[in-house]
């Protein structure tokens, strides 16, 4: 019943995402449609899922998107024709859909075809196999773990592309007079300043119990690297850039991305060293069990390696993009004051 | 049979409404919102049909014989942190044609690009 409720406030955010000029009130909006859509995944016991839309689509996507908008201003202009066409396109889409839903299996009936292949080894045999009680870490992180390799790997290009576009470089009298703007910005915000600086360790603590728990419970390294990289963009947030820049080194984090990636990698080459196929875990160590564990320890710390300094990378771009064009327009406005 | 098929419906729905707002919206940090909400859709989609009636949370413990399909699970848990990094991605395309052309609505980036192209086949012209 719950995800009735859920699935239709989907629809009604939806809705209002497309009628919303203001893009603050959309970005706000696909906040909370982030959190409705992972409340959603917990009715339908992906636990795991649940945590990581939770982490992203609430947290650090609107954060990302608050940043760009206030580079590119919040105001949507109005087209000027008529979308019928489109509305034509899209009715006439959704209606072949909904006709090809009808051969769909009902909803949380056992017997549907997609229970019947793969899922019945997984819940039977990967205790036996990989000797862990969460299934979806097992297949996320051995059975499949070539999948998530080219996951990885797209999530590190992804944060290259990022660094490509917007890096900027930098020159130490900028940081000054950033710094000095970043100050007085954040000396009104004492309150959040110290309930964050005590928050921010707990937030760390838990993303390392997320990673080392998700054998055991929901978790794992993907939803451990963005907690982990939400609490180092919370500082970035509330003590300025440069702050933050000076406490993390931006070269130090793009190193140990690569070095998740490089990881990840070294354990299948490592595995085909000693035999068996790549990201076969069973050889790494004498007894079967043991050696997947210590595969699934090594990969999850890879993937979340990766995350996390990704995500950090992304948001240190963005922000520093942001800083640099403000330091732009200030000179500007200096020149033009001057003539 | 109304209920049984409600969930697929509704992904319907958001997938066009997300598809309505690429096509529709001029505006490009719009058209990225358009299209996370197509991703979610899809998400919805495949977390829907990994449920089983009665089932749990597929963590094994004693005591429990049904448990919901795990598989969807991992591949929709990579898509959400892949398709964060790949939004970033967009996003950071955005910067870049905002700082070069001042805008970011489709028509007046058309509307500059053409003007830009007219002058250059009238210059051709006259040389």
């Amino acid at each position: 019943m719950i995800d009735i409720v859920l699935l239709s406030l989907l629809v009604v955010i939806a809705i209002a995402i497309i009628r919303m000029k203001d893009l603050f009130a959309v970005v706000m909006l696909t906040g909370i449609y982030g959190l409705l859509s992972a409340s959603f995944f917990v009715a339908m016991d992906a636990v795991d899922v649940a945590f990581t839309e939770a982490a992203v689509g609430a947290g650090i996507s609107t954060l990302l998107m608050l940043v760009v908008i206030t580079m590119t201003g919040r105001k949507e202009k109005s087209t000027r024709h008529k979308p019928l066409s489109a509305l034509f396109v899209v009715m006439l889409t959704g209606g072949l859909l909904i006709y090809g839903t009808l051969d769909m299996p009902y909803f949380g009936s056992a017997d549907a075809p997609i229970h019947k292949h793969t899922s019945p080894r997984y819940i039977n045999d990967s205790m036996e196999e990989i000797g862990i009680p969460n299934i979806v870490t097992s297949v996320l992180a051995s059975y499949r773990a070539f999948d998530t390799f080219g996951e990885v790997v797209v999530i590190f290009t992804a944060g290259i592309g990022v660094l490509t576009l917007l890096c900027v470089a930098r020159s130490q009298k900028n940081d000054e007079e950033i710094d000095s703007i970043n100050d007085s910005m954040h000396q009104q915000h004492l309150v959040i300043r110290i309930v964050a600086k005590m928050l921010i360790p707990f937030i760390f603590l838990f993303a390392l119990y997320v990673q080392f728990h998700g054998d055991f419970g929901p978790g794992g390294g993907f939803q451990a690297g963005v907690i982990f990289a939400s609490a180092i963009i919370l500082y970035a947030m509330l003590f300025g850039l440069s702050t933050a820049r000076k406490v993390i080194n931006q070269t130090f984090v793009q190193v140990i991305a690569a070095l998740g990636v490089l990881l990840y990698g070294s354990v299948g080459i490592v595995s085909l060293m000693n035999g068996g196929n790549f990201l076969d875990y069973n050889v790494l160590s004498s007894n079967p069990i043991a050696g997947q564990h210590l595969g699934i320890l090594l990969i999850e710390w890879g993937v979340g390696c990766t995350v996390a300094s990704v995500m950090v990378v992304i948001f240190f771009n963005f922000a520093g993009r942001r800083a640099f064009q403000q330091h732009k327009k200030q000179a500007q406005d200096k020149e033009s004051s001057a003539c | 049979m109304l209920i049984g098929l409600f969930n697929d419906w509704i992904v319907v729905v958001l997938m066009m409404i997300g598809l309505y707002i690429v096509i529709a919206h001029g505006n490009l940090i719009k058209k990225l919102i358009g299209l996370t909400i197509f991703q979610t859709s899809v998400f919805i989609f495949y977390i829907s049909m990994a449920k089983i009636d009665g089932g749990t949370a597929p963590i094994l413990a004693d005591g429990i014989t049904q448990y919901s399909n795990p598989l969807p699970h991992v591949l929709i848990l990579t898509a959400i942190v892949v398709g964060i990094a790949t939004t970033a991605l967009g996003l950071s395309l955005v910067v870049r044609i905002k700082e070069s052309y001042n805008s970011i609505e489709e028509e007046e980036i058309q509307q500059q690009d053409n003007d830009e192209q007219l002058s250059t086949n009238k210059a051709e012209e006259n040389a």
